[in-house]
Order: C-alpha cells, then sequence, then structure tokens
C-alpha cells in the first residue's frame, strides 16, 4: 500500500501540489488523470523519493520514502518519468539489464539474465536487443525503458505517462501486458495517464487531480462521468457505456 | 555518433590501443639515443612516468565529470580549474617574489596547490547542492562566471608584476614535460593511486551513473553522496595534472571522447582504461613528435591545444553538445 500523507509541493509562492492525502491499494493499475500543471508528475516524483517534499510523508509498504535505504526502496518500488536521455551508448539490453542493478550490483547472475531475457520477450523487443538507443524511434526507445523498469521487479512500479510515443497498437499492447502482469504477479502499476480512455478501460482506481489538489477517486465508474470530467478538465463530454460496460468518453467534437 | 551496428569487441579494442601506448612508449625511450644508455633511460624514464602519471588523471578526471554532468563536451576545465591554478601561480610570485617561490619545496606547493583546488572545488559545489534541485546546471554556470574571473584577476596581476616575475609564471602557465621532479611524481602517482583504489569500489556505480539522476535514483544509487565523491576525486586528480605540468585544457575532451568512439561500451570499466591508454598515446607520441620533428621549437601543450581545438569544434559541428 502506498499511503500519502499531507503532501505538498510548492515553488516559492506558488503551490504545485497541496496537501494531499491518498491511500492507493496494492495490487491492480491506478491512473492518475487530471490537465496539465496539475500536479500529477510532482506528486509522482515525491512518492518517488526523485522530488523532495515541502511537507508530508509518503510510506511504500511500509517504507518512509525519504528515510529508508534507497537500495532497498529501490527493490520495492520503480519509477520512469517522462522524457528520458542518456549519454551513453547503450544498447537495448544493456539497458534493460540495468534493471537488475538493485538486486545484483551490477554483477548479473544466471537467474538475472534469465530475467532480462524474458522481459525484452514480453515487449517484443528482440529484433533490436542489440541495437543502440539512438538509433531506435521513440517508441521503441519508450518501450525499451518501460522494460527496464520492469526488469527491477518490484512490487511497485510508478509510470508517468508510459504511451508517450507509442502508436495505438503498442499502447493497447501495453496496456494488455501490464494489466496481465498486475493480475499475475500482484504487483501495483501507479500511472499518470492523458489518455481518459485508457485509464477507465484497465485501471482498477482512478485519481482525478486538479490544481494540486485530489477531485475525484474512485472507480472509474465513479470518476469517469460527464459532471466529474467538467470538475477536472473544465471540458463537456458525453460518457458511453459499451455492452461490456466500459465507459469510454466522447471528447473529440 | 560513429555509426556502427556491429559490436566490436571492447577487448579487442583495448588491446590495440594497449599495443599502441607501448609502441608510443618505445619510440619515446629509443629513438635517437647517443651515449650512455643508462644515463638517457633514467633521464627519459622520469618524463614517461610524468606523462603517464599526467595523462592518467586528465584521462579519468575527464570521463568520470563527464558522466556526474551527462555532457560529453563539458570538462573539469570549466569548472575554473585551469584559471584558478593560474591565478594561484599569478599571485605566490606576486605576494612572495619569484625567487622565494623558486626556492620552496616543490612537494610543499604541489600540497599548497592540491589543498586549495581541493577547497575551492568541494566550497563551490556544497554552496551550489544546498540550492535544490537541476543545480548542474548552476554549477557549470557559477564555473564559467569563476573561471572568467579568475583569469581576469591573474591578467592583472601580470600586467602590474615586475616583468622578470611574469616570465617565470608565464614559464608555468605552459604545460610542458621538461622539467620532472622526482619527489613531486613520487608524491603525485601515489595521490592517483589513493583516488583509484576508492573509484575502484564505485566503478559500477558510475554506470548507473551515467543514466542521468532520475535513473539512477530509481536503481538505488545514493545520488547524492556519489557525486560529491566524484566531484572530490576529480578535484584532486585535477590538481595533479595542473600542479605537475600545467594547464593542458583540451586533452581532456581530445582522450575521453576518442574513448567513447573507440571502445564499443557504457561500461566505466572499459571506457576509462580506454581513456587512458588514448591520452598516453596522445602524451608520448607527441612528445616524440615535439622532440624529433620540431626540435624542441614548441610545448607539447601548444600542439594538443591545437589538435583539441580542432576536435573541439568537430565536436559542436558534429552536434555531439546534447
Amino acid at each position: 500500500m502506498i499511503d500519502v500523507k499531507n503532501v505538498s509541493k510548492s515553488y516559492g509562492p506558488s503551490v504545485v501540489v497541496d496537501d494531499i492525502t491518498l491511500r492507493l491499494p496494492a495490487g491492480g493499475m491506478i491512473s492518475i488523470v487530471g490537465a496539465n500543471g496539475a500536479g500529477k508528475s510532482t506528486l509522482l516524483s515525491m512518492i518517488s523519493r526523485l522530488l523532495p517534499m515541502s511537507a508530508g510523508t509518503v510510506t511504500v509498504h511500509g517504507l518512509d520514502v525519504t528515510k529508508a535505504p534507497s537500495d532497498e526502496l529501490a527493490r520495492r518500488l520503480s519509477i520512469l518519468r517522462q522524457d528520458n536521455h542518456v549519454v551513453s551508448r547503450l544498447t537495448v539490453r544493456d539497458l534493460v539489464a540495468f534493471g537488475r542493478y538493485p538486486h545484483s550490483k551490477g554483477r548479473l547472475t544466471e537467474a538475472d539474465r534469465g530475467h532480462i531475457d524474458r522481459v525484452i520477450g514480453y515487449f517484443e523487443l528482440e529484433p533490436f536487443a542489440d541495437r543502440f538507443l539512438d538509433e531506435l524511434s521513440g517508441g521503441q526507445r519508450q518501450r525499451a525503458f518501460i522494460a527496464m523498469v520492469l526488469c527491477q521487479d518490484t512490487d511497485y512500479i510508478l509510470l508517468d505517462e508510459p504511451l508517450n510515443n507509442l502508436d495505438i497498437k503498442h499502447a493497447v499492447a501495453m496496456m494488455k501486458l501490464f494489466r496481465r502482469t498486475a493480475d499475475t504477479f500482484g504487483k501495483t502499476f501507479v500511472m499518470v495517464l492523458h489518455d481518459i480512455n485508457f485509464a477507465s478501460c484497465y485501471s482498477d482506481h482512478t485519481v482525478a487531480m486538479r490544481d494540486g489538489r485530489v477531485v475525484h477517486a474512485g472507480t472509474p465508474a465513479d470518476v469517469i462521468t460527464p459532471a466529474a470530467i467538467r470538475d477536472v478538465y473544465g471540458l463537456d463530454t458525453t460518457v458511453q457505456e459499451t455492452p461490456e460496460g466500459r465507459r469510454i468518453v466522447h471528447y473529440y467534437v | 555518433m560513429l555509426h556502427s551496428t556491429s559490436v566490436k569487441r571492447p577487448a579487442v579494442v583495448l588491446a590495440g590501443l594497449a599495443a599502441l601506448a607501448a609502441v608510443a612508449v618505445a619510440l619515446y625511450m629509443t629513438v635517437g639515443v647517443r651515449g650512455d644508455w643508462g644515463f638517457v633511460l633514467a633521464f627519459r624514464g622520469m618524463k614517461l612516468a610524468t606523462m603517464i602519471v599526467v595523462g592518467y588523471a586528465v584521462a579519468v578526471s575527464t570521463v568520470l565529470f563527464q558522466t556526474v554532468v551527462g555532457n560529453r563536451i563539458l570538462t573539469p576545465a570549466i569548472m575554473g580549474f585551469d584559471a584558478l591554478y593560474g591565478l594561484l601561480q599569478s599571485m605566490l610570485v606576486f605576494f612572495l617574489g619569484a625567487a622565494f617561490v623558486a626556492a620552496w619545496d616543490p612537494r610543499l606547493r604541489f600540497a599548497v596547490e592540491v589543498a586549495v583546488m581541493v577547497i575551492f572545488s568541494v566550497t563551490l559545489y556544497r554552496w551550489l547542492f544546498s540550492g535544490g534541485l537541476r543545480s548542474l546546471h548552476l554549477l557549470m554556470l557559477v564555473g564559467i562566471v569563476f573561471g572568467v574571473l579568475f583569469r581576469s584577476l591573474m591578467h592583472f596581476l601580470n600586467r602590474i608584476i615586475d616583468p622578470t616575475d611574469f616570465l617565470v609564471v608565464q614559464d608555468r602557465l605552459f604545460a610542458s614535460f621538461n622539467r620532472p621532479d622526482p619527489g613531486l611524481l613520487a608524491a603525485s602517482a601515489l595521490t592517483v593511486l589513493a583516488v583509484s583504489v576508492v573509484g575502484l569500489r564505485w566503478l559500477r556505480a558510475f554506470d548507473v551513473l551515467a543514466l542521468g539522476r532520475d535513473a539512477a535514483v530509481n536503481l538505488g544509487v545514493d545520488h547524492r553522496r556519489m557525486v560529491t565523491g566524484l566531484l572530490l576525486m576529480v578535484a584532486v586528480l585535477v590538481s595533479v595534472s595542473t600542479a605537475l605540468v600545467g594547464p593542458i585544457t583540451f586533452l581532456g575532451l581530445l582522450v575521453a571522447n576518442l574513448a567513447y568512439m573507440l571502445v564499443p561500451s557504457h561500461r566505466h570499466a572499459l571506457v576509462l582504461p580506454g581513456a587512458v591508454l588514448v591520452a598516453v598515446t596522445t602524451l608520448v607520441g607527441g612528445q616524440v613528435v615535439l622532440e624529433r620533428v620540431f626540435a624542441f621549437d614548441t610545448a607539447l601543450s601548444v600542439v594538443i591545444e591545437f589538435v583539441g581545438g580542432l576536435f573541439f569544434l568537430f565536436l559542436l559541428v558534429r552536434g555531439f553538445a546534447r
């Protein structure tokens, strides 16, 4: 369980995250939605200790993220931010192998190698496993980075806009892979998503933010409603339910 | 970037570089020997050892610095090190006089210079890092400003200094391997060795650090501590090389980037030896050319700055400054 208590972040007078208290259950997929600048990424960065908070505490599985040893946290929780850029010349396999660092500190064991091969297989990265990252398309690179984070094999996986740069086929495949991983291995995914329909169709729990606060939280059925969406984005939409009971938001026209 | 998808074996490349370095060393030690071999070998051996220590210090410090800042065009010189070294020399001569400074034990001067440079960089670093996020960019900016400040102060002192004293300063400010000092060399070698032993434990963590701060923290590296330690090591290494032979600004840039291009690996365990071998080859080979072709008419740093400057422009044009 991720326990967020009275967490705030401010830069001088401007408050980006404003006193958020939130309890995210373990297991399953949690999505965070909201307009640009609502504080979603900042919240995710604070939960994952990448950014110090101005006030409040975050515990992940009972570990206080600001106090627990970083290498212990790295075996419990992983994070991928947007816009990943690496200076070193790495192949996809090198990058994915870094996911094992918290476990083996760079000395790969047979078990690590098995893990790396398996993850590369899941993400269908075999054709370019030995290509350098700077020779890949943005979408392929994004998949390689997500593969690294999954190779870390942590209970909690935090992803900031994981579907960035992915075409619709790969976006769907990615979400299905997350779903399967969450169901099979009991992992917890916490994701910032921009496509509200992915949030609606795949998550167990949705958190909607506006101006640094959580304005709605609950199952997609609670949060994906025209009224709530107007609240969060200030946009009028219609929500349709498919025969399978999925809620789709129409906002294109 | 060099366009080669075929993964050359790093070991082969390293072996090739080692062979090149060995050839350079052999040439340096044997070409044009006349008279007593024992004397010549001992005399040249001293200069060779100086070049190896300096090459090692410059190569390792540049690669580690670039790992910290995540940019392959910035070098420790950008932090104002060379400029501080120059200012320090000028101040010593200005306030104490050339004759007095010349009478100092070189080891004492070395210790003072290393201490001042390390204190400077650690103070600068600590001061900047208490500021919070994105401070590395600020560090670089302040480094450039400090560099200009130190250089201006140095030029000011040099303008009002006694002309004879100025010649002494000017001599110190051009890198030269022609006045080796056994005591100083031994002290430098020991310092470099101590730094390397510390760094060896962190070799694999360096690879993670090169992924950038976020990824390194995600993988459980104590980023703050690691960066402090690395900057300290860089400070000591840069001090050693500048104190031994004076500033060679572009050598680090040249050898680090050549190593990245030649060694097909991201691992510091392979890139660092590659950079050291390139540095030794460049320095020793350059000295051979200098002594045999130009007959000592110029300083090695002039040759290296010229080649390094061209290389720097090449890197800029090719878009390496990301």
